[in-house]
């Protein structure tokens, strides 16, 4: 909402500068957004007195003005006809921006030099005179701002006001903030009907079929009007907010709506057939031509203002093209309704046209102010198009409820704001906008609420008016009484935290991605056709395809973060992120949230440095980061097997790990698939992870008993056996811990070697065996014994040789 | 004879301490306990001494032969030390073995601050669905259907009824059906908006606060959230509370603090203002509390919501809100 403080001082006198006023609106919760000066083009406009006047050696219709600009003479060429030597003018100096857009600068015109312009009323925006120059009258200094000479002094304030507060979509409704917070009264604007001829029943009529979408429809005729463009007081209000002058007519009724807030709408009385308005829902399908030359389908939703035949406008939201006010026009009716907010919030929804009136109705306009508006607009119509007004009036009234009287507790209200307001100054407060209030007792008030302030339905609404009116900044502050009792996060969150720390320890760094992704993106992936991952919550409504359906799969996400990175240089990365994948549940309205981890690592291993060579990392490196956090964790017996080929599609085969604890798979961990590699342009191997993060949370554990530090010193064994290469390993150690050997303090493996000498498809595995007592010092032969029990073991069970 | 004894040792021990390398000591050795040595030479013509002298002097010569024989492999350890040092000094000017450090996305790091501190206040952190019913979205936080309030927020649909939160307010009636006063909860978590530009990514983050008992007031709402920006950003901050609308809270106050940046003065940061629009809060509105079934006379609350990536930017100087979700490794590791 765009207001003039010149405009605003018609109702209400201001005193406070514009930066207090400013401020003081805001702190009433109409937010000022901006302030503009209205006369900022005319800060390089002075006053200039022509000093003599020759003809243009080059051109007959121009002159070359020699101008007192106050500060030295100028030469100014001038097309103007009414230039003389000694008159006095607007004289633009070089730089003005003019209204039109045109930035002043020093030219040539047919050969001589102009330092400026002497203006007409047009070319400043201060008039409609372009026949041309705007001649000063008076005894001004040469020099003067022009701003300063005819006392041109008006801001603009750019009000940005909540959905709840429709009653300040007017200028009488700022006013009667400002006057409030200044503690005056505002004075509306003096409404008298002129004298009036005829009657208006026996000349029209109007019909309502539709009483639920439009409680109260009112109308005036006029006649023998003549259309023409506005006066120029009329079009430079509609200038000051913004709003373009069209004839007389539609100006008055856009004039009255900013005044008032109530949307007007003239109709050429002549274009109306039968004479009459029928205002009905439009049948389905209807078509209908607004005056924004659209042609549109109507839905039985949709509520129309009809004549004798034809829908004329779409109620509330946008005249016809069909009825709309034209040159010739001379009888005019006028519409002041009271439309439903719901209705007019649907019709504006479903055709897509956000007006002026719509935008006031849908949040409520004063049912009360319909024929003060009607009646205000009527006077200046029959006023600036010399027309005569038909005697009576149209007022069709459905409305049932009357005024609405709260009750306001003093004590109470006083408690919920923390406040020590006495009753009177409450009363005060309610009265400065409008509000009647009568004292019930010591403690309470009845409160009438202005048919204007339609969104006060509630004691705790009044409540809100005196905590504004007084000032949220003199309630004063304090601490609520809170029992003194700790507050235990959720597992969950501690766990996630831990995670990200532990990550972040380990070098990753954490990225955010957005929960929705493009839907080709399972495609890029490479899921499986049958994969339950492609089954998405899509959006209605996305921004963009890349951004179209909610993520199943956090990894589309994270290989494009490293796409984006590689593509800026960025090529050694380790990257982790937290979030929820959303799976469609069927019969659930809303998805399964589940929260989940994925981490990338792709480029080096390490920095080169003077110690340390760079190497690219590979499996082991992304395989020894999800060990390191189960172990951070506590996550104890997570166990890592090779993923059957097929089995995950964006990790290569043969190069990817099922990650599981007890059975229970909880992620996979492998080297990024070679296709998929080039699918994000990675150009280079990349491993990931991706971890059910809630089964994680669930199993880590924080319970720890302490065991008994070792007393006796151990002894260890080594074992090199040859096996096949299809063994795996892992299956080894495991194999070795499975035998149960107490003396068994720990197993691992240190070399893995195949080649020559080693026969082909072979391998040679050496771990180390450590034994321990934790009664005694163990004795070799007693070591040598199990330690040769346990190779002969791992020959039999795996077909292993030793060395030879 | 005693003083020529004692003079040997003396001078002994002098040239001892101007000795710098092991040939010096093992000359100094030959010079006094060689075989042509003064000590050896003394022991060897003890026989020409008074024999009532001769056992003292002995004993005094052989004290003075161990002594120096304990000095000469003193100073030999000390100059083979010297010398291992000279070889094994090393340039503590060379970078360490550094381990690679990672970082916490910036969002995640304001998040747990403010968590952290309203925990602190005896808050109980809660989470909700970011794909939400229009109910908990909308309607019980009274906003019904065809209310131009919904305007306030351009929400993603997922089906008629089903949207992407475009606020962490469902958390209040979610916790609310769940549990009677009082309540004082709050909730972070990623919302969503269908706006995308230079000021505006179509996903960001919350924190949700909600304080549910009896006789809590407006006044309370300012010294909590005072308390708040006094921890978050430091004690001299000044907060402004201003008359606003949220269909939720009534009364409703947008809280913005003086500009972090200029202090007041006025920067492109707050839009030449002065001051930085930070919470959106207010006392719980009765239709809210009537929704949920909570005895209105007995109980009110305040509300309040906090957009994560401002105050990221505010506390990092954070130039564009795009930069959180655009992953680029030169920013993450910043943090």
């Amino acid at each position: 909402m765009k207001v003039s403080l010149n405009w605003l001082k018609e109702y209400v006198p201001i005193d406070m500068a514009v930066p207090d006023l400013a401020d003081s609106l805001t702190m009433a919760g109409l937010e000022v957004e901006a302030v503009e000066d209205r006369y900022a083009h005319l800060e390089m406009v002075v006053v200039g007195q022509v000093v003599d006047v020759l003809p243009h050696p080059n051109a007959d219709r121009l002159k070359l003005c020699r101008v007192d600009g106050g500060n030295g003479i100028v030469t100014v060429v001038c097309g103007a006809p009414n230039v003389t030597t000694g008159v006095r003018a607007p004289l633009a100096r070089v730089g003005t921006r003019l209204p039109d857009g045109t930035l002043l600068a020093k030219t040539v015109i047919r050969g001589e030099t102009s330092e400026g312009m002497l203006c007409s009323e047009v070319e400043l925006g201060l008039g409609l005179d372009g026949s041309g120059l705007m001649l000063l009258e008076g005894d001004f200094q040469s020099g003067i701002s022009l701003k300063a000479a005819l006392n041109l002094f008006d801001f603009t304030f750019e009000i940005g006001l909540t959905p709840n507060r429709p009653d300040c979509l007017s200028m009488m409704g700022v006013a009667r903030e400002i006057a409030a917070i200044q503690g005056v009264r505002m004075n509306p604007p003096v409404s008298s009907l002129p004298d009036a001829n005829g009657d208006i029943n026996a000349l029209t009529s109007v019909t309502i079929e539709a009483p639920d979408h439009c409680p109260r429809y009112a109308a005036r005729l006029l006649e023998h009007i003549t259309v023409a463009p506005s006066p120029y007081w009329l079009q430079d209000r509609l200038r000051s907010v913004g709003v373009r002058p069209i004839n007389n007519m539609v100006d008055v009724t856009n004039f009255v709506m900013l005044e008032t807030g109530q949307p007007l709408h003239a109709f050429d009385f002549d274009h109306l057939s039968g004479h009459r308005i029928v205002v009905r829902t439009a049948a389905d399908q209807e078509p209908f031509t607004t005056l924004d030359q659209k042609a549109r389908r109507l839905s039985d939703q949709v509520l129309m203002i009809c004549d004798g035949e034809k829908p004329v406008a779409v109620g509330g939201v946008m005249g016809g093209l069909n009825s709309e006010i034209e040159d010739t026009t001379t009888r005019v009716l006028i519409e002041s309704a009271c439309f439903d907010p719901i209705s007019i919030r649907k019709t504006s929804k479903a055709l897509g046209l956000n007006t002026d009136a719509s935008h006031r109705f849908e949040r409520g306009v004063d049912p009360d102010g319909t024929l003060f508006a009607l009646n205000r607009a009527t006077g200046l119509m029959v006023a600036l198009g010399q027309g005569r007004l038909v005697d009576g009036v149209i007022d069709e009234d459905f409305r049932t409820s009357g005024p609405l009287v709260l009750p306001l507790r003093v004590g109470a209200t006083n408690e919920l704001l923390g406040t020590d307001l006495n009753r009177d100054r409450m009363a005060g407060l309610l009265d400065s906008i409008g509000f009647e209030v009568q004292v019930d007792d010591e403690e309470g008030l009845q409160v009438r609420v202005p048919s204007f302030r339609v969104d006060v339905t509630r004691p705790q609404d009044l409540m809100e008016e005196v905590a504004r009116l007084s000032g949220y900044n003199q309630i004063p502050t304090t601490f609520p009484m809170l029992p003194a009792q700790g507050t235990t996060p959720s597992p969950m969150m501690v766990r996630r935290n831990q995670v990200r720390d532990i990550l972040c320890g380990f070098g990753f760094s954490e990225a955010v991605n957005y929960s929705f992704i493009s839907a080709d993106s399972c495609d890029r992936i490479q899921l499986d056709t049958d994969d339950p991952r492609r089954h998405h919550i899509s959006l209605l409504n996305p921004i963009s395809e890349e951004q179209s359906v909610m993520r199943t799969t956090l990894v589309p996400g994270i290989l494009e973060a490293g796409q984006r990175n590689i593509a800026r240089q960025q090529n050694n990365l380790r990257l982790f992120e937290i979030g929820k994948v959303f799976l469609p549940q069927p019969d659930a309205p809303l998805p399964l949230e589940k929260e989940m981890l994925v981490g990338i690592w792709t480029g080096r291993r390490a920095k080169s440095a003077w110690h340390t060579r760079e190497e690219a990392c590979d499996f082991f490196d992304i395989k020894g980061t999800v060990q390191g956090l189960a172990l951070a964790l506590g996550l104890t017996a997570l166990s890592f097997s090779a993923m059957p080929d097929g089995q995950c599609c964006y990790t290569r085969a043969g190069r990817t790990a099922q990650v599981s604890h007890d059975g229970r798979m909880l992620g996979i961990v492998g080297e990024v698939d070679v296709e998929v590699v080039n699918t994000y342009s990675l150009k280079q191997p990349a491993f990931i992870f991706e971890l059910d993060l809630e089964a994680i949370g669930r199993l880590a554990s924080d319970s720890k008993q302490m065991a008994t530090i070792p007393r006796f010193p151990a002894t260890a064994r080594d074992i090199t056996v040859i096996v096949d290469q299809s063994i795996e390993s892992g299956g080894l150690l495991d194999a070795v811990a499975q035998f149960g050997e107490k003396l068994v303090a720990e197993i691992y493996l240190f070399d893995v070697f195949a080649g020559d000498p080693i026969p082909a498809g072979k391998k040679s595995v050496s771990f180390r065996v450590v034994y321990r007592s934790a009664e005694r010092t163990l004795e070799d032969e007693t070591v040598n014994a199990i330690h040769h029990h346990l190779t002969h073991r791992l020959i039999t069970e795996f077909g292993a040789a030793l060395p030879a | 004879m005693e003083n020529t004894l004692e003079r040997i040792y003396a001078d002994a021990m002098e040239a001892l301490t101007s000795v710098t390398d092991v040939d010096g000591v093992s000359d100094l050795s030959t010079q006094y306990l060689g075989r042509k040595g003064h000590i050896t030479h003394y022991l060897r013509n003890i026989s020409s001494l008074p024999v009532e002298e001769r056992p003292q002097a002995g004993k005094r010569a052989n004290e003075i032969k161990r002594t120096l024989e304990d000095e000469f492999k003193n100073t030999l350890t000390r100059l083979a030390n010297v010398s291992k040092t000279a070889t094994d000094r090393i340039d503590v000017s060379l970078p360490g073995r550094v381990p690679e450090k990672g970082s916490l996305h910036p969002i995640t790091q304001i998040t747990n601050r403010i968590c952290s501190i309203f925990s602190q206040m005896g808050f109980d952190v809660v989470e909700g669905p970011e794909v939400e019913t229009d109910y908990y979205n909308f309607e019980a936080l009274n906003i019904p259907k065809n209310h131009p309030a919904r305007d306030m927020q351009d929400t993603f649909y997922v089906s008629d009824n089903v949207v992407l939160r475009t606020h962490t307010s469902p958390t209040q009636p979610r916790v609310m059906e769940k549990q009677p006063p009082p309540v004082r909860i709050i909730a972070p978590g990623k919302v969503y908006r269908c706006d995308s530009d230079l000021t505006h990514t179509p996903m960001f983050h919350q924190v949700e606060g909600l304080l549910v008992d009896r006789h809590v007031s407006f006044a309370d709402l300012k010294g909590t959230l005072t308390a708040f920006v006094h921890q978050m950003f430091d004690d001299q901050t000044t907060l402004r509370f201003r008359p606003s609308f949220f269909p939720f809270t009534e009364p409703s106050a947008e809280v913005d603090i003086r500009c972090v940046i200029c202090r007041g003065k006025g920067c492109r940061v707050c839009s030449q203002t002065g001051w930085l629009e930070i919470l959106g809060s207010g006392m719980v509105h009765p239709a809210v509390f009537e929704n949920i079934g909570y005895d209105t006379s007995r109980y009110n609350g305040f509300a309040f919501g906090m957009g994560v990536e401002r105050i990221a930017m505010l506390k990092y100087g954070i130039d564009d809100i795009r930069r959180y979700f655009d992953n680029d490794y030169r920013f993450l590791s910043q943090f």
